[in-house]
């Protein structure tokens, strides 16, 4: 990188803030100045304009058009062969069922690692850097946990010594060692591991924040009606923290869902480890059939939607009580 | 069944000082023996052994990432302290080699920074106004609109991408390419996709977020305001980001760590050039075509971890209040 390089990203930086800045000025002031009939309305307006642009031009507008595409062939002509080939083409089906495979292991156990943990820590000496320490893998990004598990998984040919991890354990057992990330059908679950050592850290903060709104008033009361500690935690704290284990659960679903950067990372998607995101990007900006990958984000969206419709009655709720 | 929305999670405001407060209200012994009742041995050792286990992925690449390139390639991290052997070269090599074949980081770090600054001050800015608005304007249809931007979030972003890139082709490239015209120094490929398309996709968690915390914001204070006849453009500015600043601060770092981590959105409206592309995309194309090269992958991948992890040990308290607060970010 040149001098002249890093000029032109600093003024490129600049100007961006610069213009970003006077939009919003010019934007703040022109509000400030409606007229006085509706002025109400225009300063609403104003306020609501910029966002509902980007959201209409970046979301509303792509979305639609999204599911159109998925219903056309490259010529334009309406056809449903975006979707035959999903449902029938083997490798397309297979992209299918790692997904649900994807989305049923990674909220489970992520969540029931994360709140074993939380319960366990709970209260205990050092109970902060505990958490850190499960935490951390959310600050580091699905690429570099990808480059970190492919290094575990690392394979070495014959007698070679082994530098990655797993299969240096292999050996040491007096295995064989295994080319993880190419052997059909452990590899997806390789990939998974890595979603949860992610996923987990996130599951454990919001339940361990949940586990201290649960009154100890409760615990204690169980506690003198003789139960024991697995008890007591079945049937105080589980229910007490229901909520926060919906949210847990779900995010972790879309999440999990919209994986991409992961098997991009580590795998590509070739050895029969693609998922749905995964292929979406492949057919639409590598093979350039965007009606298939239009198709698949449909589907992903599809696959979401319950999970808004559930959360959108929730939101309504609140909305009808405040 | 009754369910909790991510902002009313039973949350102290501070984690750090929940177990003094605890101790102050209900004294010594009550704490003491809820401790003695919940740290069994067992649980002490299982949460031991998950947190090694957690552990021991990164620090092995880490230790690896300052073993000489010869070392890395025979022996396994674990044979460190049998096999010692630390140097700064692998470093050296990705960030200040100017051979084509090495990683020159050093653009892409600047990218990062740059993506990841407009990425997060765009979208909290235009959402801190949108919120305001949802919150303190009152309309009939203000409702359901906030509830349809509310469910936006989770379209995924798979399903904006081939159309706003479209979109982006027919509009905004001719503009850059003038802008490239008129300021030379400017590339024809630069930051502007990335900045919006980051924007865009940020803004309904964004509005969400901000909206629940300005909507608490006590009423009287903004009639008060109103009375004295201040504009709506001055009590947003006087009075609400002001007493937002907490909200706005952690949503920031929340942005900043999502951008900054991003692969898809880069990989797409990047185009994938030193000019633009941000550190993630090098990574990911290294693994691809330098996937066995092991002193330039553990040092590239520690190079791009570094930045989010000095943000996230440094402002951990306030990144995991807007965690709690917005734990439906998909």
């Amino acid at each position: 990188m040149t001098t002249a390089d890093l000029l032109g990203k600093l003024l490129q930086v600049v100007m961006g803030l610069a213009i970003f800045a006077a939009v919003v000025g010019l934007l703040i002031f022109f509000i400030d100045k409606a007229p006085k009939k509706g002025r109400d309305y225009w300063q609403l307006a104003g306020f609501l304009a910029p966002a509902m642009l980007f959201l209409a031009i970046g979301l509303v507008y792509p979305a639609i058009r999204t599911s159109v595409l998925a219903f056309q062939d490259a010529s334009g002509a309406w056809s449903l062969d975006n979707f035959i080939w999903t449902f029938t083409q083997p490798a397309a089906i297979r992209t299918l069922i790692n997904t649900i495979i994807w989305v049923l292991f990674v909220p489970t156990i992520a969540t029931a690692i994360g709140l074993a943990y939380a319960v366990f820590i709970d209260r205990s000496r050092g109970e902060k850097y505990y958490k850190v320490v499960l935490f951390m893998p959310i600050a580091i990004s699905f690429v570099g946990a990808g480059v970190i598990w492919r290094f575990v998984y690392e394979y070495r040919s014959g007698d070679r010594e082994q530098i990655g991890l797993l299969n240096a354990i292999v050996v040491a057992f007096g295995g064989e060692p295994v080319q993880w990330l190419q052997t059909d059908p452990i590899n997806t679950f390789l990939l998974i591991v890595v979603m949860i050592w992610i996923q987990t850290g996130f599951a454990m903060v919001l339940l361990s924040a949940a586990i201290k709104g649960v009154p100890t008033e409760q615990i204690e009361a169980a506690q003198l009606d003789g139960t024991n500690a697995w008890q007591r935690f079945m049937n105080v704290t589980v229910p007490g923290i229901r909520g926060a284990l919906v949210v847990v659960v779900t995010t972790i679903s879309i999440a999990t869902l919209k994986v991409f950067d992961i098997v991009r990372t580590m795998t590509a998607g070739n050895f029969n480890t693609s998922v749905i995101a995964n292929e979406m990007y492949t057919q639409a900006f590598r093979a350039s059939e965007i009606g298939r990958g239009s198709a698949l984000a449909l589907i992903l969206f599809v696959l979401v939607l319950p999970i808004v419709i559930y959360n959108v009655n929730v939101l309504r709720k609140q909305r009808e009580i405040r | 069944m009754s369910s909790v929305a991510p902002a009313d999670l039973p949350v102290g405001k501070d984690l750090g000082s929940l177990e003094q407060v605890e101790e102050a209200t209900y004294g010594e012994t009550k704490t003491a023996r809820v401790k003695k009742r919940l740290t069994s041995r067992t649980a002490t050792i299982a949460s031991l052994v998950i947190a090694i286990l957690w552990t021991i992925p990164t620090f092995g690449l880490f230790l690896s990432s300052f073993r000489p390139a010869e070392l890395i390639r025979t022996t396994g991290w674990w044979t460190y302290f049998a096999n010692p052997g630390l140097t700064l070269d692998n470093y050296a090599g990705v960030l200040f080699s100017t051979s084509s074949s090495s990683p020159q980081l050093g653009a892409y770090i600047v990218n990062s920074i740059a993506i990841a600054l407009l990425g997060t001050i765009i979208p909290l800015v235009f959402a801190s106004m949108a919120a305001y608005a949802f919150a303190w304007i009152r309309f009939k249809w203000v409702n359901w609109l906030f509830i349809f931007v509310f469910a936006l979030q989770i379209v995924p972003l798979q399903m904006a991408l081939v159309p706003l890139l479209q979109i982006f082709s027919t509009w905004l490239r001719p503009l850059q390419a003038w802008l490239h015209d008129v300021i030379p120094i400017i590339p024809e490929q630069n930051y502007a996709p990335v900045w919006l398309a980051h924007a865009m996709f940020a803004l309904p968690l964004a509005i969400f977020l901000l909206h629940n915390f300005i909507a608490e914001i006590p009423a009287d204070v903004i009639e008060a305001a109103r009375v004295d006849g201040a504009t709506h453009g001055q009590i947003f500015f006087r009075i609400v980001l002001p007493l937002a600043t907490p909200a706005l601060a952690s949503f920031a770092i929340f942005q900043f760590i999502w951008v900054w981590n991003d692969l898809l959105v880069a990989l797409i409206f990047s185009g994938g050039t030193q000019d633009v592309a941000p550190l993630t995309q090098r990574l990911a194309e290294l693994v691809g075509t330098r996937g066995q090269d092991w002193q330039l992958l553990t040092a590239s991948a520690f190079i791009s971890i570094v930045i989010p992890l000095i943000v996230f040990f440094s402002l951990q308290r306030y990144f995991v209040r807007g965690l709690l607060a917005g734990s439906t970010k998909g």
